[in-house]
């Protein structure tokens, strides 16, 4: 029972921490999924990597992650977002770096989205478009396991080409893929070195589904708080889907 | 006869709005109705990405960019209201727990076709958003526009001609002209003849078999 005989430091020192503190002093190596830098946050993604990026034109955006993504420069991604990037920087900076071949979204076309709009007319960025509420079920799909699911969303649209449809107790539904992805970049309010996380009004959004469907999970927070400092009656994403948290300074996201 | 402006129209559908309805207010025209829902009912808007009992606009200066609606402007949040993600908000629509959604229209068929999303023109690029949904899932689907396109064609129509939005979803069509009920069977009924415009002229206008009160 290794996992019960950890315990925090702090707890100790505050001993109010109720059955953690009466358990034995023995100090296993500690689960820590903080990183220290955006750089440790990103290593290891892959070129052609599938990446669920979490937001809603600014809010929710993980800027700090994006930005160190550029840098971290895998290529040939597949970019999953409810928009296609706004003005120059975030999402529309990734773009512009030309290492995203395909995005999957459900809304590119924006006042501000130049730079998607460039890349799309030169037939230089791939694009699938998905309605909003099936791009969220799909992720949440393949975050839950499931092979599909059927919608009415969509159907005798053109975005129902190709897709099977079935009739359900006298309805006609869509039939449509989950989606799995190899990493998500989510941006949430708080979270805790075990990965629990809350979020912040509606930068909330995709972030909770997007952390369900990736193989690495990494969340930029405004702060990080103690274990058990989250009320675990209020914890959104729950740790199980984080694999790292990087504590970023917090940036004014417009629109 | 005197046609209602854009603010009037959504005066107008903000009247048939009950007290304790569910609304979702898709973005462009139909967020106007938000400004004239009446102060002494209780509301709830709904926002696709996340948020139901919403607010008006901040105060400028006291804007929150993490709360803001689906045109990405920023409101506020009533006492008791709510956030959820995304995954939610669009289970809440397709679940049929909104009892309203006003939608912009490019066309709307006699038959409750809306098309709305896309012009179908070869260079331009498509965007739907949360449309799809919407049309799909909320109990009835009320569409905001003006009657006319600029060269003064009908936007109600036989048939759509722009790519579609949904099927056989649209329950009222709010116009500045006149407000028209979808019924079974392709009857487009006028419900409120609004702008005095009279029967012979929006037969003319429509080129529809309309029915009258």
């Amino acid at each position: 029972m290794a996992m019960v005989t950890r315990r925090e430091d702090d707890s100790l020192k505050a001993g109010t921490r109720g059955r953690l503190s009466t358990l034995p002093a023995v100090i296993a190596d500690m689960i820590n999924k903080i990183v220290s830098t955006v750089q440790e946050a990103v290593a290891g993604i892959k070129d052609g990597s599938t990446v669920l990026v979490g937001g809603f034109g600014g809010a929710g955006q993980p800027l700090a992650l994006i930005d160190a993504l550029i840098e971290q420069g895998a290529r040939d991604l597949t970019i999953v977002n409810n928009n296609a990037g706004n003005g120059d920087t975030g999402l529309a900076a990734l773009l512009a770096t030309g290492q995203v071949k395909k995005i999957i979204c459900s809304f590119p076309r924006q006042a501000d989205s130049h730079v998607f709009d460039g890349l799309y007319r030169a037939g230089k960025l791939e694009l699938e478009l998905v309605p909003q509420g099936t791009l969220a079920e799909r992720v949440r799909a393949g975050g839950a396991g499931l092979g599909g699911f059927y919608t009415r969303t969509g159907l005798g649209t053109m975005l129902a080409e190709d897709k099977e449809v079935r009739t359900i107790n006298g309805v006609d539904y869509l039939f449509e893929l989950p989606i799995v992805a190899d990493v998500a970049l989510i941006k949430a309010k708080t979270g805790d070195r075990w990965g629990n996380l809350i979020y912040n009004k509606t930068a909330r959004n995709f972030g909770p589904v997007h952390a369900t469907a990736a193989a690495l999970t990494i969340a930029q927070v405004d702060e990080v708080v103690s274990l058990g400092e989250l009320d675990p009656e209020a914890v959104v994403t729950p740790g199980i889907y984080v694999k790292r948290i990087v504590r970023v300074q917090s940036q004014e996201a417009k629109g | 006869m005197k046609r209602l402006s854009r603010d009037e129209i959504a005066q107008r559908l903000a009247r048939d709005i009950p007290e304790g309805a569910y609304v979702n207010l898709g973005i462009g025209l139909p967020t106007k109705v938000g400004n004239y829902l009446p102060a002494d009912k209780e509301i709830f808007l709904q926002s696709e990405n996340g948020v139901l009992g919403m607010g008006p606009a901040p105060a400028k200066g006291e804007e929150d960019w993490d709360l803001i609606n689906a045109g990405k402007q920023a409101v506020t949040l009533l006492p008791g209201g709510s956030y959820f993600h995304h995954a939610d908000s669009f289970a809440m629509m397709r679940g049929g727990h909104l009892d309203i959604c006003v939608l912009g229209a490019f066309q709307v068929s006699q038959h409750g076709d809306l098309a709305n999303w896309h012009t179908g023109e070869p260079d331009a690029i498509p965007a739907v958003g949360g449309a799809m949904d919407l049309a799909m899932g909320a109990r009835s689907v009320y569409i905001m526009m003006e009657l006319l396109t600029k060269d003064g064609r009908s936007k109600l129509v036989p048939e759509c001609t722009y790519p579609l939005t949904g099927l056989h979803c649209v329950s009222r069509v709010y116009t500045d002209y006149a407000v028209f009920e979808i019924q079974p069977g392709g009857v487009v009924k006028v419900i409120d003849d609004c702008s005095g415009a009279g029967q012979e002229e929006l037969l003319k206008l429509t080129g529809l078999p309309l029915v009258f009160d």
